[in-house]
């Protein structure tokens, strides 16, 4: 009996450190409350950035950031779960339809642009450039093409070997939709991995090797691979800040969302984040995205002025 | 003359097989602990360098250099303070009742196949489960309190089965004798079983509490969350736990992240072992007790 009571003392004991533990709180900084964010991947190094960087600044308010993707982040969203969703695509009629249902109301406010990057080997050197329609060539579900010599006549006659993210990433869905014209309609006898660092690793190690990601991993890992620039009709472009930002890396830039439910927007602590977002877009540039022209930012500052209680 | 040289051969033809099997089985056993030693030293080499008082007092941060695992840690020892008391009195209660009171019926036989089949569920499952009915259904929200009763819901089949294998390990003349003397069910129960049984069934829920540390998926589906750069406060916080940040640095582009990862991983082990370390203590300090 007594093992037990020693048990439960134990029990209690890890409970009452835990407890203690929270006690460091600082003091300073007026705003407090819980700040709930779900959503998107490709959104998340953004939001995370701007949620550490906010803390730092109002070190009583809590913010939490999930990773559920787009579709499952707008499952909590719309159901007012969740004070705010990030987004790599727009809500789409049934997530609209399901915040009627649940009386929410919501404002859409784009962050930062971001780009896919098409990459091959460092030693790769006979491929310039690529045309969506030569991508969509070798994409394509059931595709022909298994040599560098199928796609360009001139190019090696070695096996072309794939690299791209599954199909449970945003980046699949955004990259079939443009480039072969259906969303989620691919060739699968590809390497496909939703930790982008495989497919790193995968094309550095393999000089016949063509893949495609998010440009923020081609920025982190420039030195070790080689961007192969677009041509979409208008000549060959290469994704750079500067190119996705003004548009002409058409039409594999894509704008990123946050969704704020305008009911958790009246509290201070949810309206002085999403300020704090806005304010702060250089914090976008920071981990890998395109920020946008500073108006778009003012514009949505404008949106949730509004709301300020 | 014949039949001797025969035997000769037979022997051998029986030694090379006796050599053959001795290296199969050598070589399964030297196949685990070659492949864990590898793992474990990759670890180290990657996590040791990053293993400091700032990373295990810092909260998680995009910068390699500021992340640390603070939350995630407070996190992991709040859902075990919250688990093992629960799962402890339910777990055990189920095995008390199973093997004292319940009858030969087909009840009993129904409830224990149940629980049998309940151990070999996948996790996922009861994630689903904790999402549905903790979640959704008691609306305890994404709270430390619906991760904690997730986890009792998982490790609760294997602490009934080690209760109960521990409880049927009490001869059979300890019980009568207490009888004998003029005590109650109870009572023979509280003084006699429970405290010849305990060790075991303390070794038991440690280690089912050490798998319910080093779970992922269950979390993941009720919502533990990947950024959380605060302490919880209360069970109705919102939390995550070592194993949810060591998958988040993971899959993270730049290459310092790996091995803060392997630093997490590290502080894991440490506390796996721990509770490994006193499941085996308590077990050799009241084993030979009566």
């Amino acid at each position: 009996m007594k093992k037990l009571a020693l048990f439960f003392i134990m029990a209690t004991l890890i409970l009452v450190l835990t407890a203690c533990g929270n006690q460091e709180d600082s003091v300073d900084g007026g705003l407090s409350g819980i700040v709930k964010i779900d959503g998107s991947s490709t959104v998340f190094p953004i939001t995370e950035a701007v949620a550490e960087e906010f803390q730092i600044a109002n070190n009583k308010v809590q913010v939490t950031v999930g990773v559920s993707g787009t579709g499952g982040g707008f499952k909590k969203f719309t159901i007012g779960e969740t004070d705010i969703n990030d987004a790599s695509r727009p809500i789409k009629d049934s997530e609209i339809a399901k915040t009627k249902e649940n009386n929410i109301n919501y404002l859409e406010l784009p962050v930062a642009y971001d780009g896919l990057s098409v990459v091959v080997n460092k030693e790769n050197d006979w491929v310039d450039y690529l045309t969506i329609d030569e991508l969509k060539k070798i994409w394509e579900p059931n595709s022909q093409i298994t040599k560098w010599s199928q796609v360009r006549p001139g190019w090696p006659d070695e096996e072309i070997k794939l690299y791209g993210p599954g199909t449970d990433s945003g980046t699949f869905d955004y990259f079939t939709e443009e480039i072969i014209g259906e969303s989620g309609a691919s060739r699968s006898d590809y390497t496909a991995s939703e930790d982008d660092n495989v497919l790193v690793k995968g094309i550095e190690g393999d000089k016949y090797s063509l893949g495609y990601f998010g440009f923020a991993y081609y920025v982190e890992n420039k030195e070790r691979m080689k961007v192969v620039p677009i041509d979409a009709g208008n000549g060959p472009i290469v994704p750079t800040l500067k190119t996705i930002n003004d548009g002409s890396y058409s039409p594999l830039s894509r704008p990123l969302f946050i969704y704020v439910n305008t009911e958790s927007l009246k509290r201070p602590e949810v309206y002085e984040f999403v300020k704090f977002y806005m304010e702060n877009a250089q914090l976008a540039e920071e981990v890998g995205y395109v920020r946008l022209p500073q108006n778009q930012y003012d514009e949505n500052l404008q949106a949730i002025a509004a709301y300020q209680q | 003359m014949i039949r001797h040289n025969g035997n000769i051969k037979d022997i051998e033809k029986r030694r090379k097989k006796n050599m053959f099997y001795f290296s199969l089985f050598l070589f399964a056993t030297l196949f685990g602990v070659i492949t864990l030693a590898v793992l474990l030293v990759d670890v180290f080499i990657k996590g040791i360098p990053w293993l400091d008082w700032q990373f295990l007092n810092s909260f998680p941060s995009r910068f390699p250099e500021r992340a640390g695992i603070k939350s995630a840690f407070y996190g992991t020892l709040w859902m075990l303070g919250l688990t093992a008391p629960i799962a402890f009195i339910l777990g055990v209660g189920t095995a008390l009742y199973l093997n004292e009171y319940a009858g030969d019926t087909k009840l009993k036989q129904i409830l224990q196949i149940n629980i049998n089949n309940l151990a070999g569920v996948p996790s996922i499952v009861y994630g689903l489960l904790g999402l549905g009915v903790f979640v959704r259904g008691f609306a305890l929200g994404r709270s430390l309190i619906a991760g904690s009763l997730t986890m009792v819901l998982l490790i609760l089949p294997i602490i009934v089965v080690a209760s109960q294998e521990a409880l049927k390990s009490v001869p059979s003349s300890q019980r009568n004798a207490s009888y004998a003397l003029g005590a109650t069910k109870w009572q023979t129960i509280r003084r006699v079983v429970i405290p010849a049984a305990l060790p075991n069934i303390l070794t038991g829920t440690i280690l089912a509490l050490s798998r319910a540390i080093g779970e992922t998926a269950p979390l993941i589906m009720i919502g533990a969350l990947t950024f959380v750069a605060f302490v919880p406060g209360s069970p109705m916080d919102s939390f995550t736990v070592l194993p949810i940040q060591i998958f988040n640095w993971t899959s993270r582009p730049q290459e310092d992240f790996q091995y803060i990862a392997a630093a997490g991983i590290i502080v894991l082990l440490v506390v796996l072992l721990s509770m490994n370390g006193l499941a085996i203590y308590l077990r050799n300090k009241y084993q030979n007790k009566y």
